[in-house]
């Protein structure tokens, strides 16, 4: 299979064009029928995708599968995987049939709905795997649309404001990055992502308007290229878009957001912003340290105080994003391993957690914490389940939330230890938030007048969990395969990004001397 | 084999019991759990008594590796690890049996709940942790048992999840806990920053060259050992309940009564002792350290002691006790002779569980009452009970022969060693004082606990008096079984833990040669090494004294503990003055004579001396206000600040300023929108992104055939 990597892409939206085409009438036969095409697209695309998993060699650090074609108007079209991208790729397609059926109960517009979110697989998927900018970037912001029609159509009661705030924020940021692309492209003379990794972007120092510009036209990139990405994590103090996406979006539009569409920012910095400009990564390298290390405080205290679910899960995502960033800028084997494990991890976890509102939000059509309590007593497989993600989301060792925590802390101590010890306060302030939230919700006496005939989960939603939760112990206990997949890529990363920093280093220092 | 087979099925039983009883049954789900703990306690037994101090390590499965780091689950075995793996399953499966009698009935629950697979499913997945973290052979699976039975006790705690008393106080014990695991977690990053590795057989290698490293760490410059090794400290005392973040252990008491044996009082609250012991070598070049961990333990001992002395709950009474208690294994692992704090570990767990145990007998006999206020005039009632307590606080106390050394009940022998060993540290120094006093003060409630309980006359509901009644035998064996060594535990393995220094080396494992030739040993370093040639010579004349000094002479990481050359405490521990040695049994007599005037004697006395010392009264009931403090100086502060970033940081700052310009567009497009309510807007959108979905599609099949 040569174009491998294609048809996982497109196998969504060719389905989506199928229900957009042969889908007729809105009774609920037609429902139904768009539901289970969905499924099974979304399914079969995971199937699929696992043969990328078999055909990837962890050993080659290059990208794979690679496809390449002429384009329109001279445009080229590339795609490929290596061990950063594939399992952001893995992560999208095992995840979307869990949203899919996640959403077995939505009963207005489905068929819109259904195709919303396939197109919206495809648009990830090519993130991913796209090896052209302007490829790349039709991709990651075409992603916006779908995700905005999910919040503004099948949102809650102040979903208009929610999607309109979402897509400015993340908007704006990319046109930043749309102007950098342009001058890239007038710097390399090419989009092709593979060649912009080995070229050499300019990292003299100049002056614009006065102003010193250390790391030069790096440094200049690179902050366009962050506005986008840090909007996208998001990283403090960028993120306020993020709790109220959240609070709007239907379940199944939170998990995406949570689980997929928040590592493009994560995988955004490693595709482009570590490799291609490391001078200008590494002159702001404090400044997204110590953002990240008061994300991960502040959204903490912050998701101590909330009344809504929802929202403090958004907030704690922003602070477990902190981690992420934290640890890709410590720059060595620890810190990125980590931080690709915990965009991985977050992924199920979050998803998961996500899902857990939307099981009880289904039943009582409240997010307020307070309509809430003791909730074991009806419904026990619940409580287990949600406590489990509870732990997972504080970063119990043996869950998949300890490994990335651990090891991006790992990495940045050997950079900084002032915000290893910040981040690392970190850990105290999950437990107290998650565990007073899973306190308020779950246990206690049943006294709530409402929630007297609440039941359980059903088999169908316990179904959708029993992936996440293998998925979750199973790579905290033997994280091997996600590690060893990532490792040698991730290690051919550290060590160019360090050679890039030496280069330049003692290219300044000839500079001196002469 | 033997070893993975003890570690596995406590986590096979809590599986088969959790999730298998409703296949199964509830009683039978019961009793599989019991049965593996049972036949894990027993297998412990013989790795323990076979054990000939030689380090194994067995490789189970990989764990996290990257880059240079690289971690397996892995079982490390050599002394420490089989004396704390008898405690873990000892006093375990005895916990499981008695849970069948006192979980019985349990009036927290309506008719026809099933609780109990629950709770026997959460003790046994708590002693799996537990088991890993005693036998782990790297910092971070500790790591993983550490917190694994952090959450056990969460879950336990806040085992009556209606009660939200009980609630708060798991929550209270996981998030102080985090805090001392935040410096844990520190600890350990610290150490591969600078060892490359988190395995000890590698940390213990270095930690001589630790000792020479300086380490920058936050505002200064530290050395590198005595920083890492308060890192861990920090660890070890929120596990260890020890002054500072001791406040979740008394709280923890919410917890069904088995529970607080097993975990709040003879397993889990040791993992910092352990961590601390296990950590010998290190902790042997930080000086500092040690100092510091000395100075808290001695004043855990007697803080606890002093508010011990006013509690009126009898569970609350015994869990100030076990703080202090911990503050002397503390002392003693402080001072460098981890032995002793081993010893005093190891014969603790089985008389502090025997007195919870018991305590929970009184309970269950009392219809769960907890006021020893509303106690008195139990002995006739439930005479086992009453016995197995009194044994329970002869050993708590130390009663023995003085000056015999080991010829007592279990705590007689050990805590005595404690107390020489801290004087042979420091004579006349802060921390012989203060386990003196705790002593005495050790001495008055424990026999307040038993006057007030069992002597006197009745008090408070006369129906539950009336109708109290002597526990089934599922509570009285294990009752029964614990006594057995709260009586002989410290008289058998006195020579194993403070004998002389080549009985204590053998028993751990450590190579050691004669006191003087230590330096001369260089032809024969493969022989002194393997510890057992040198003792044959020795062997006859050696229990007395003799002729014979020996000094440990291993290297870090030989055998289980390390003790450094300049380290000769355990010597001198024996030769401290006679007077030093009988102080704590002369301490002793005065608690309990103080006690017994107090509450035998003249039992309106107490009343009227809180009342005239008022003041002292509160402070100690109150806990010296220590959760007040925290309170006011944490908990709310935090929760003030959450809400301040989030309303002005996020709201107003961040929302307003930085984005005032979307905030001027959002309503402007949002008004724009609600025009448009009929949603053209969005299927004008939809169709767009249709549109270009479809483009792409087209070009790329097109473009893919060329």
């Amino acid at each position: 299979m040569d174009n491998l990597l294609s048809i996982v892409t497109f196998l969504p939206a060719l389905a989506a064009l199928i229900l957009l085409v042969f889908l007729r009438g809105d009774d609920d036969a037609a429902n139904r029928n768009a539901k289970w095409l969905a499924l099974i697209a979304t399914s079969a695309t995971f199937l699929i995708s696992l043969f990328i998993l078999a055909q990837f060699d962890a050993q080659n650090t290059g990208f794979q599968m690679v496809e390449q074609g002429e384009w329109l108007l001279g445009l080229q079209y590339k795609m490929g995987v290596d061990g950063i991208s594939v399992l952001f790729v893995m992560l999208t397609t095992f995840m979307m049939p869990l949203v899919i059926a996640a959403s077995w109960d939505v009963s207005h517009r489905v068929k819109e709905y259904m195709i919303a979110f396939l197109l919206l697989e495809t648009l990830m998927l090519g993130v991913f795997m796209a090896l052209d900018l302007v490829l790349f970037y039709l991709f990651f912001e075409a992603g916006l649309i779908p995700m905005f029609l999910i919040i503004g159509i099948w949102g809650g009661k102040n979903r208009i404001y929610a999607s309109f705030k979402f897509f400015l924020y993340t908007f704006l940021g990319s046109v930043l990055m749309l102007v950098a692309m342009v001058g890239m492209f007038a710097d390399a003379g090419t989009t092709d992502i593979e060649q912009l990794l080995v070229h050499q972007f300019g990292s003299e120092t100049f002056s614009v308007l006065g102003v010193q510009i250390v790391g030069g036209l790096q440094t200049l990139l690179f902050l366009a290229f962050f506005a986008s990405f840090a909007v996208k994590m998001p990283m403090w103090p960028v993120h306020t878009w993020l709790p109220d996406a959240h609070v709007q979006a239907p379940t199944a539009g939170s998990v995406v957001l949570a689980a997929i569409l928040l590592k493009m920012g994560g995988y955004g910095f490693l595709r482009f912003s570590l490799p291609m400009f490391p001078v200008g990564a590494d002159v702001l390298t404090p400044l997204v340290l110590w953002m990240s290390a008061i994300a991960i405080v502040y959204t903490s205290l912050v998701a101590l105080v909330q009344e809504d679910m929802k929202k403090l899960i958004a907030y704690s995502s922003v602070a477990h994003m902190g981690y992420v960033t934290m640890g890709i800028f410590a720059g060595n084997q620890q810190g990125i391993d980590g931080a690709i494990f915990q965009m991985i991890s977050h992924g199920f976890i979050s998803g998961a957690l996500f899902l857990c509102v939307g099981v009880i939000y289904d039943r009582m059509h409240t997010r307020d914490i307070d309509a809430y309590g003791g909730l074991v007593n009806r419904m026990p497989a619940y409580a287990l389940i949600f406590m489990l993600f509870t732990m997972a989301n504080v970063g119990l060792p043996g869950t998949s939330g300890f490994i990335g925590e651990f090891l991006t802390l790992m990495g940045i101590f050997q950079v900084n230890t002032w915000i290893a010890a910040v981040a690392t306060s970190g850990v105290i302030l999950s437990a107290a938030y998650a565990l007073w939230l899973y306190r308020r919700v779950v246990m206690g006496d049943l006294i709530k007048e409402s929630l007297k005939t609440i039941t359980d989960m059903t088999r169908r939603e316990r179904a959708i969990f029993a992936p996440l939760v293998i998925a979750t112990i199973l790579f905290g206990v033997y994280p091997a395969p996600i590690l060893d997949t990532i490792g040698p890529s991730v290690e051919a990363l550290v060590s160019n990004y360090q050679t890039a920093l030496a280069a330049a280093e003692s290219a300044t220092q000839v500079a001196v001397n002469h | 084999m033997m070893e993975t087979l003890i570690l596995f099925s406590p986590l096979v039983g809590a599986i088969l019991c959790g999730f298998g009883w409703k296949f199964i049954g509830e009683t039978a789900a019961q009793w599989v759990a019991t049965g593996l703990l049972f036949f894990a306690c027993v297998l412990s037994w013989i790795v323990f008594l076979t054990h000939d101090g030689v380090t194994e390590t067995i490789n189970i499965l990989r764990w996290i590796e990257s880059g240079t780091l690289s971690t397996e689950w892995a079982i490390r075995l050599d002394r420490l690890t089989a004396t704390m793996l008898i405690v873990v399953t000892t006093v375990s499966a005895l916990v499981h049996l008695y849970s069948f009698g006192y979980m019985d009935h349990d009036p927290q629950w309506k008719e026809g709940e099933s609780y109990k697979p629950r709770f026997f499913a959460y003790l046994s997945f708590f002693t799996f942790a537990m088991l890993m973290l005693v036998t782990s052979d790297n910092l971070v699976q500790m790591f993983f048992g550490w917190e694994g039975v952090g959450v056990a006790s969460y879950l336990l705690i806040g085992f009556y999840y209606r009660k939200p008393s009980a609630n708060a106080a798991a929550i209270k014990a996981f998030v102080v806990n985090r805090v001392g695991d935040f410096g844990f977690a520190l600890g350990i990053f610290a150490l591969f920053f600078l060892v490359d590795s988190i395995r000890f057989d590698d940390i213990f290698a270095a930690a001589p060259t630790l000792a020479e490293t300086q380490l920058t760490f936050l505002w200064t410059e530290w050395n590198a050992a005595n920083l890492i090794a308060f890192l861990l400290f920090i660890g070890a005392m929120g596990k260890s309940a020890q002054l500072l973040l001791h406040t979740w252990l008394p709280d923890a008491m919410e917890g069904p009564t088995p529970v607080s044996a097993l975990i709040h009082a003879a397993t889990m609250v040791t993992a910092g002792v352990y961590l601390v012991c296990r950590m010998s070598p290190l902790m042997e070049f930080a000086p500092e350290a040690m100092a510091f961990v000395t100075f808290l333990g001695a004043t855990t001992a007697f803080f606890a002691a002093t508010v011990g002395l006013v509690q009126n709950d009898i569970k609350r009474v015994i869990a100030y006790s076990t703080c202090s208690q911990l503050g002397y294994m503390f002392v003693a692992a402080g001072v460098g002779v981890y032995s002793v704090a081993m010893f005093h570990l190891f014969t603790h767990a089985f008389f502090k569980a025997m007195l919870f145990l018991g305590a929970g007998s009184v309970i269950h006999a009392m219809h769960h009452e907890q006021d020893m206020r509303n106690y008195g005039g139990l002995r006739k009632k439930i005479p086992y009970t009453f016995a197995a307590m009194m044994i329970g606080t002869l050993a708590i106390t130390g009663v023995g022969i003085p000056l015999s050394g080991w010829i007592g009940f279990a705590g007689f022998a050990s805590k005595d060693a404690v107390i020489e060993s801290a004087y042979a540290a420091g004579p006349m120094g802060y921390a012989f004082w203060m386990l003196v006093i705790a002593a005495l003060f050790t001495s008055f409630y424990s026999w307040r606990l038993m006057f007030l309980t069992f002597y006197g006359k009745p008090r408070g509901d006369k129906h539950t008096h009336e109708h109290a009644h002597e526990s089934p035998m599922v509570m009285l064996i294990p009752l029964g079984v614990l006594s057995l060594g709260a009586v002989f535990a410290g008289a058998i393995w006195y020579n194993s833990f403070f004998g002389h220094t080549d009985s204590v080396a053998k028993f751990f494992g450590v190579p050691y040669a004669e006191a003087g030739e230590h330096s001369a040993e260089g032809d024969g370093h493969g022989e002194t090494a393997s510890h057992g040639e040198t003792a044959d010579a020795g062997h006859g004349e050696d229990a007395k004294g003799g002729e014979h000094h020996y000094v440990f002479a291993g290297q870090p990481g030989q055998g289980a503990i390390y003790v450094g050359p300049d380290n000769n405490i355990l010597n001198e521990a024996h030769e401290v003055p006679k007077w030093v040695k009988v102080s704590p049994f002369i301490a002793m007599l005065l608690g309990l004579g103080t006690a017994y005037w107090f509450y035998i004697v003249n039992p309106k006395l107490p009343k009227r001396l809180a009342e005239s010392q008022r003041p002292l009264y509160l402070f100690l009931l109150n806990k010296w206000y220590f959760d007040e403090i925290y309170d006011f100086l944490f908990v709310q502060p935090a929760k003030g600040l959450g809400r301040l970033l989030w309303k002005r940081g996020d709201g107003n700052v961040i929302d307003g300023s930085i984005n005032g310009v979307a905030m001027g567009f959002i309503p402007m497009l949002t008004r724009l929108a609600g025009k448009a309510q009929s949603g053209y807007i969005f299927t004008y959108a939809f169709f767009m992104v249709i549109g270009i979905a479809a483009l792409v599609t087209w070009m790329t099949l097109s473009g893919g055939a060329h």
